[in-house]
């Protein structure tokens, strides 16, 4: 495992193969094969895009659920997690230590889809005691990017 | 009127990158590997703490060599680091940066006619601030096949019985070079044979690669009481516009440093002091994550060097490239203006630090990689123009 590739990918994943070589010195074929041996193993578990949806305009928010369960006997936990991380519209579920026990992420969906997931979906599985739904107002900073800060090079152009 | 104007002043030379720095700015288009300071903001911890101690109203001068607090931080950091006890009471002095530390210590140390060594490429305000203070500039051409290294034989050949001091800055700004523990060793014993002090500018000394760490020649047995080390926040912690640097010398030159700086200057700025607490306790991983990202960048241009088969030595220090243009035939400042003109791309020719920086560039690493990569396509565009019309 190569920590250096993976810190570098964690903050652009489209730096090319070669980009990743000739930073860290090293082959170009062992970073690919160390990619690909990444990924067959799901340590790269996938290669998204930072996106600023409140750019673009539609009315899609984002929404932090959090959910007390009773666990089942002989289950646990992760067995209500899987019923809830499988439903497609949930992009994260967290086990929590605290007040309650789940917090599911729901994003860019209206709040319309939110509320109904919960009540049709959530709300009503056995083991679900109670949800308290919380709504993303503005994101400021989201995977260590921060929003809407236009970053300029005020260094003079020439410095000795 | 009679001429308002010293003999000394007038006879220093104006900074060579003016001319440079006139064209750059007339044009918004142009992607500049010129620049001699960090790319990354000073880290939050450090800001906040800079804000914090505005708002508690700490707007007041500090003691004229800075805070107590601050001196024994860094002396115990530097103690940690380089191994050299400095006593934070009488040993340590904060300046406006790095650059009054060096002006401070030539005028407390220099007489008319002393002699002080220079070995070029180097920063440009040594030759001037000792000319400033009446002292004479003698200085060594280091060489591209020694990888800008002082050599002993070097050294020797330019003391006379009027030296007084040598200005040995590693890691270089401009050529990147750094030297090792083997390499001070014969310089050390040069200087305690001969009697000469030695001001160390070590601003770069946390920026060195390829498992290379800095070694101070004021660690070597007998040193510290001839050297003056000058050092500072503005490299090792993206602090430069903060303007705070520190000397580090034996009580009988630091007592008279700090009596030039009580005159000229009062003290640092209380602001940026009160911040470097902050940056000298907690900053060690502040300094890993930049030096681990410069890192990267230096792989990238000695790659792409590499590949467009331009000469240049692998440097272990600093932020900067210093490669060989040569074989094209034509002055650095040629070579830098018509990349300008022709690329829009700015970079420092090497005689900026010096004349024997002729047939070199300065190209500065503090940039992000889309730049870098940018601006290495531009070069190499350039230059193979250059060498199809040379063939």
């Amino acid at each position: 495992m190569n920590t250096e590739i993976l810190k570098l990918l964690e903050t652009d994943s489209k730096l090319s193969v070669k980009d990743i070589a000739d930073m860290l010195g090293l082959d170009e074929e062992k970073v690919a094969a160390d990619i690909k041996a990444m990924e067959d193993k799901k340590v790269i578990c996938g290669y998204h895009t930072m996106i600023d949806w409140d750019k673009v305009a539609e009315e899609k928010v984002t929404a932090l659920i959090e959910i007390k369960v009773t666990p089942q006997r002989g289950q646990g936990f992760d067995k209500i997690a899987e019923r809830i991380y499988n439903f497609e519209e949930v992009s994260a579920v967290y086990l929590m230590a605290g007040a309650f026990d789940f917090t599911v992420i729901l994003q860019g969906k209206t709040l319309k889809e939110v509320s109904m997931f919960v009540s049709n979906k959530l709300a009503v599985m056995e083991t679900v005691v109670s949800t308290s739904t919380n709504f993303v107002l503005k994101k400021y900073k989201d995977h260590g990017i921060i929003f809407d800060v236009e970053k300029k090079d005020e260094r003079l152009a020439i410095i000795p | 009127m009679r001429n308002p104007l010293s003999k000394t002043i007038q006879d220093i030379k104006p900074s060579g990158i003016r001319k440079f720095f006139d064209i750059v700015s007339e044009m918004p288009e142009a992607i500049s590997l010129g620049v001699g300071e960090p790319d990354f903001d000073t880290p939050w911890h450090i800001r906040e703490e800079g804000i914090y101690s505005l708002e508690k109203g700490r707007t007041f001068y500090t003691s004229n060599s800075g805070l107590l607090e601050l001196r024994e931080e860094i002396c115990k950091w530097y103690k940690r680091k380089y191994g050299v006890d400095y006593d934070y009471r009488h040993e340590a002095l904060l300046t406006v940066g790095g650059s009054e530390g060096i002006d401070v210590a030539l005028r407390a140390m220099l007489d008319p006619g002393d002699e002080v060594i220079i070995p070029e490429p180097c920063y440009v305000s040594y030759v001037p601030c000792v000319e400033l203070a009446g002292g004479v500039p003698v200085t060594i051409e280091l060489k591209n096949e020694n990888e800008f290294r002082l050599t002993p034989e070097e050294l020797l050949a330019a003391i006379t019985d009027k030296t007084k001091i040598l200005i040995l800055a590693y890691p270089s700004n401009p050529t990147g070079a750094i030297m090792t523990k083997e390499d001070l060793a014969p310089i050390a014993d040069i200087c305690k044979e001969k009697d000469i002090f030695v001001i160390s500018d070590e601003i770069y000394s946390e920026l060195t690669y390829g498992g290379y760490t800095h070694c101070t020649i004021g660690s070597f047995p007998g040193m510290k009481e001839r050297t003056i080390i000058i050092n500072g926040f503005s490299k090792a912690y993206a602090m430069t516009g903060w303007r705070l640097g520190y000397a580090l010398a034996p009580q009988v030159i630091a007592e008279q440093m700090t009596k030039v700086h009580q005159f000229a200057i009062m003290c640092a700025p209380t602001t940026s002091q009160y911040a470097a607490i902050s940056a000298i306790k907690e900053g060690d991983k502040d300094i890993e994550k930049m030096r681990e990202s410069y890192d990267k960048r230096r792989h990238f241009l000695l790659k792409a060097f590499e590949e467009m088969g331009l000469p240049c030595f692998e440097p272990k220090g600093a932020f900067y490239m210093f490669p060989c243009i040569k074989e094209f035939g034509i002055t650095s400042d040629e070579f830098a203006t018509r990349l300008l003109q022709e690329e829009k791309l700015a970079v420092v020719p090497g005689t900026a630090f010096g004349d024997c920086g002729e047939g070199f560039l300065r190209i500065s690493y503090a940039y992000s990689i889309d730049e870098l990569r940018e601006a290495m396509g531009r070069i190499e565009r350039f230059i193979t123009r250059l060498r199809e019309k040379n063939a």
